[in-house]
């Protein structure tokens, strides 16, 4: 951090480039910025009179970044109401992101649930412009139903690139030519070496847990996988305990832990 | 190389360890099957006489909702088997199954599985152990699908 912690608590209103809608119920903000976030890290997104909120970015590229909310909240809703133009305020980037750099040259899968796949979508991009960086780049995607899945526009170019794609749905009342079921289910399915491969997972907490255990149970070792947790942020550098977990803030020493450094706290159910 | 029957029961997961004997026996229940894409395979509420073991494609189980048509709930693919109404009376299917891409079963006859569990109850503990732990996966990712945890 080269700021000062109060320059860091003001937020910078910079105008929304562009709005777009990703599924029913979450939509895309492009914004201008200053900074280039790595894959992982959170902004805090302020709407004047309303109130803020982390959101994790979905896409970084030069002078811009995009951000995929999803309208759940008071904020969120009020921040689906913008658009092209409207003023946003930013503080960030915070946290730290996916130890990307660990992942080259081995066996790289990504697990992501729902909009768990946002804060992943910056990874499956470097991984497609440098696929040769890395052995076997896979992407386990679940959804709700198809019409939630995000990036879908993405899919082809990832894949295209060399990215195996496997994703599932809940249940589908539509044509669906992928799985249907938990997304748990597609992990024996992929092929890796498990003494080098390394799993980056992001969705909701009880999923993330399930699919650790069913990475153990393919040879995955504890230390090779990283989850990224979603707490309460507010200050989001560490000083109001807001999203204290344990010994750790979500903000600051996360949001993306490697599995052995929650595993005992993740087992006690009044944190 | 095609593989015998035999073989294709011998080398699926769900009776992995099985003694090459026992497998045997078991295919001398069964027989190769082929659908196209969309074609049915089972329909709800229909005799359920045979289940399947996945050998190449997908296939997709579905519950049909009066009013909403066909709901599809679950897909199984190679090295997973579908099926197991033929075990329990009324021995009826509870759920269509479709064949989401073009498919190659083995279809091994409930009734005479039946018979050769009913002569032989070390035979039947042991495929009951099987479908056992498959029901009990299954109903675990169902819970998990029940808590509609991406909504």
């Amino acid at each position: 951090m080269d700021k000062s912690p109060h320059e860091w608590m003001t937020p910078t209103f910079v105008p929304i480039l562009q709005v777009r809608p990703e599924s029913s119920d979450t939509f895309s903000i492009e914004l201008e910025s200053e900074h280039f976030p790595s894959p992982g890290q959170f902004n805090m997104l302020y709407v004047f009179g309303v109130g803020e909120v982390p959101i994790s970015v979905s896409r970084a590229k030069a002078s811009r970044y995009i951000h995929t909310i999803r309208s759940v909240g008071a904020v969120t809703q009020a921040l689906r109401k913008l658009k092209t133009g409207d003023l946003v305020g930013v503080r960030g980037p915070f946290g730290r992101g996916w130890p990307i750099e660990k992942a080259k040259g081995r066996d790289l899968l990504i697990l992501a649930g729902g909009i768990g796949l946002a804060p992943l979508r910056p990874i499956l991009d470097e991984a497609a412009r440098n696929i040769e960086q890395f052995k076997n780049v896979t992407l386990l995607y679940g959804a709700r139903k198809p019409s939630d899945c995000l990036f879908k526009e993405d899919w082809e170019n990832w894949e295209r690139a060399g990215i195996n794609i496997l994703a599932t749905v809940d249940a589908t009342e539509t044509n669906w030519n992928r799985s249907v079921g938990v997304v748990t289910k597609l992990i024996p399915k992929v092929k890796f070496d498990p003494a080098n491969a390394i799993s980056f997972v992001c969705g909701p907490e009880i999923m993330m847990l399930f699919c650790v255990e069913a990475l153990n149970n393919q040879g995955m070792e504890e230390h090779n996988i990283y989850l990224s947790m979603e707490r309460n942020m507010k200050c989001a550098v560490g000083y109001c305990g807001h999203c204290q977990f344990g010994v750790d803030f979500i903000c600051k020493q996360g949001p993306v832990f490697p599995y052995p450094a929650l595993k005992s706290r993740l087992k006690v159910r009044e944190i | 190389m095609i593989k015998t029957i035999q073989q294709e029961v011998k080398d699926h997961p769900f009776f992995k360890e099985m003694p090459a004997d026992v497998t045997d026996l078991i295919a001398g229940c069964g027989k190769n099957l082929r659908f196209n894409a969309g074609e049915h395979i089972a329909k709800q509420g229909t005799p359920a006489d045979q289940f399947y073991l996945v050998r190449e494609g997908t296939i997709a189980i579905k519950l049909h909702v009066p009013g909403r048509g066909a709901v599809f709930i679950q897909t199984a693919e190679p090295g997973e088997i579908v099926g197991w109404s033929w075990l329990f009376p009324p021995y009826q299917w509870m759920f269509d199954v479709d064949a989401q891409t073009d498919v190659a079963l083995i279809a091994l006859d409930g009734l005479c599985l039946r018979n050769k569990c009913d002569a032989d109850p070390k035979l039947g503990y042991d495929l009951m152990k099987r479908f056992s732990q498959v029901l009990a996966e299954r109903i675990g990712h169902t819970r998990l699908q029940l808590l509609d945890v991406y909504g």
